[in-house]
């Protein structure tokens, strides 16, 4: 691939679509957790919100904060991928994604709900932005195990 | 300057299938042939512990060593080779003055005045002599241009300031603040002045004893030297009456169980075998920059900086981001909403090296309300050509990001 092509293959029109216009951006009234991720390499910093139901289930999530295109749009699909998702399953999904992200997965662990994902893989060409994209899942385990501390990309 | 570029064998590649065109050299600057054979030499014929040997490679070694020291204070105009200390880098010989000149002569209520502009290690080892002894850091305000307001440092130079510590060159805006008119007002107030140097002896002629500063730090991988190298000069009269703050071999005369004597200067602060690889190149990199002429690399990179403003003034949606009258080398800017990260990976992929991001001044990003910036600095190998291959590069990004 030529170096404009991974460029494209980067930055993609979906990414940037995400970038521009974040879903699920802001606050969640009904949080029942909220964890924040930070990554000092280059100054990005998202809250992250889940409403996390009894069924222990993820009902519903949202996020705030600034950083490159990568990160957020990261952190806008996560928003989308995890409403319906169990907790339990929480750290197997962001095992799955890291890998994916870091450009370590095969093709038969293809994890369903990390379809919408696929955007983002261009993202494993570029070593040094690997933590951007995987910053917003981080913060997801981080929120899911209640932890109080801000997780970071280090 | 253009034979100049092939001295560096770095410049020489393709990145990502195109030719490298490096734009980081506030971060650190490439070596030159002559810096990387000095340093290869050193380690395949002289290499030895310095000092107290009596066998042949231990006297090369250590008259390599002593021979840099010499260059290096002539090359700053101490009035003495004692006034010379070898460090790791900037950080540590400002850490070494912190902790051994500031902290036993300060305490509760006293304070630190630095400015807003300062780089991370211009700020942190001061914040934590104020951890330590109680005292207050004071902040000098920084204009939107990136000018330190001159009236209001001075009136903060109050009876209570214990040292004032002042980047010569910004490495985030570029700013050259007047040191020589800042030393002499906080002489006159009998205030200690440190000059974090890191940003301004690569790129102009540094006289010591005309800017009347107590302390200059600087770092040799930023003037075309090896990393972990760095030098402090202190005034000989500070230097003496400072505690050693290492201990270890090489800063005793004597030692015994019942107590120890301390080296002379500049030995008393360079406890354990030092960097001598790094003192032999940094010694050549001052033997490169003087055969050019600092006057020579000044013009040039005043020259290209010129240029290089009024190109990247004509791309649509640039911000500049430091617009002092008075700047050196180095430009940071924004373009559009695109994230500065995003837009290094965009010119790392057509081959083009900037730094992005905060610069270790977050003080100053949070003052100006922007999450970091793209920094293009320049030396003395860098061309027209290279500017332009940067306009181009920031047109693709416009275009990526429409």
């Amino acid at each position: 691939m030529s170096a404009a092509e991974e460029l494209r293959e980067l930055y993609r029109e979906l990414i940037l679509d995400h970038a521009r216009n974040p879903r699920h951006f802001g606050k969640l009234a009904d949080a029942t957790h909220v964890a924040e991720g930070i990554n000092p390499l280059c100054g990005d910093k998202l809250k992250l919100y889940l409403e996390i139901d009894e069924d222990a289930r993820i009902s519903d999530a949202a996020f705030e904060g600034s950083g490159c295109a990568i990160s957020v749009a990261s952190a806008s699909l996560l928003t989308d991928i995890v409403a319906g998702i169990e907790t339990a399953t929480v750290d197997e999904l962001v095992n799955n994604v890291t890998a994916r992200l870091g450009g370590m997965h095969g093709d038969d662990d293809v994890d369903e709900r990390l379809e919408k994902l696929r955007a983002l893989e261009g993202v494993s060409e570029f070593p040094a932005r690997v933590k951007c994209a995987t910053l917003a899942w981080h913060a997801l385990r981080s929120a899911v195990h209640h932890d109080k501390d801000a997780a970071t990309t280090e | 300057m253009k034979q100049y570029r092939a001295d560096f064998p770095a410049l020489a590649q393709e990145i990502h299938g195109s030719p490298l065109v490096y734009l980081d050299n506030a971060a650190s600057a490439q070596q030159p042939q002559s810096v990387i054979d000095a340093i290869a030499g050193y380690h395949s014929r002289d290499h030895a512990n310095v000092h107290r040997g009596v066998h042949t490679l231990s006297n090369r070694a250590t008259e390599a060593y002593e021979g840099a020291r010499d260059k290096v204070a002539g090359f700053v105009n101490a009035e003495s080779r004692n006034e010379i200390v070898w460090t790791s880098g900037t950080t540590e010989s400002i850490n070494l003055v912190a902790q051994s000149f500031l902290r036993p002569r300060i305490g509760a209520g006293d304070r630190i005045l630095v400015t807003h502009l300062e780089h991370h290690s211009n700020i942190v080892p001061w914040q934590m002599v104020c951890e330590q002894t109680g005292a207050e850091l004071a902040v000098a305000p920084v204009n939107d241009a990136g000018d330190v307001d001159f009236d209001q440092l001075v009136a903060l130079m109050t009876n209570k300031v214990r040292m004032l510590a002042i980047a010569h060159v910004s490495n985030a805006l570029g700013t050259v603040n007047p040191v020589r008119r800042i030393v002499e007002a906080a002489r006159q107030r009998d205030i200690p002045v440190l000059v974090d140097g890191a940003q301004g002896v690569p790129h102009m002629n540094i006289d010591v004893q005309d800017l009347g500063c107590d302390f200059y730090a600087f770092s040799a991988h930023k003037m075309f030297g090896p990393t972990g190298m760095g030098v402090l000069y202190g005034r000989e009269s500070l230097l003496d009456a400072m505690p050693p703050w290492k201990g270890g071999g090489e800063m005793i005369l004597e030692v015994s169980f019942d107590g120890t004597t301390y080296n002379d200067l500049p030995y008393k602060f360079e406890a354990g075998t030092p960097n001598i690889g790094g003192a032999v190149g940094i010694g050549a990199a001052i033997d490169y920059l003087q055969s050019i002429g600092m006057e020579r690399v000044a013009a040039h990179e005043s020259e290209l900086h010129a240029y290089m403003v009024k190109k990247l003034s004509d791309v649509d949606g640039i911000r500049l981001v430091g617009t002092a009258e008075n700047r050196a080398s180095v430009q940071s800017f924004l373009l559009g909403d695109v994230h500065p990260h995003d837009l290094g990976t965009i010119l790392d992929h057509q081959g083009i090296a900037v730094r992005t991001g905060h610069h270790c001044a977050m003080p100053l990003m949070e003052l100006y309300d922007i999450p970091g910036t793209a920094r293009a600095s320049l030396a003395l190998y860098n061309n027209t050509d290279d500017v332009d291959r940067l306009v181009a590069g920031l047109e693709k990004a416009r275009e990526i990001f429409g």
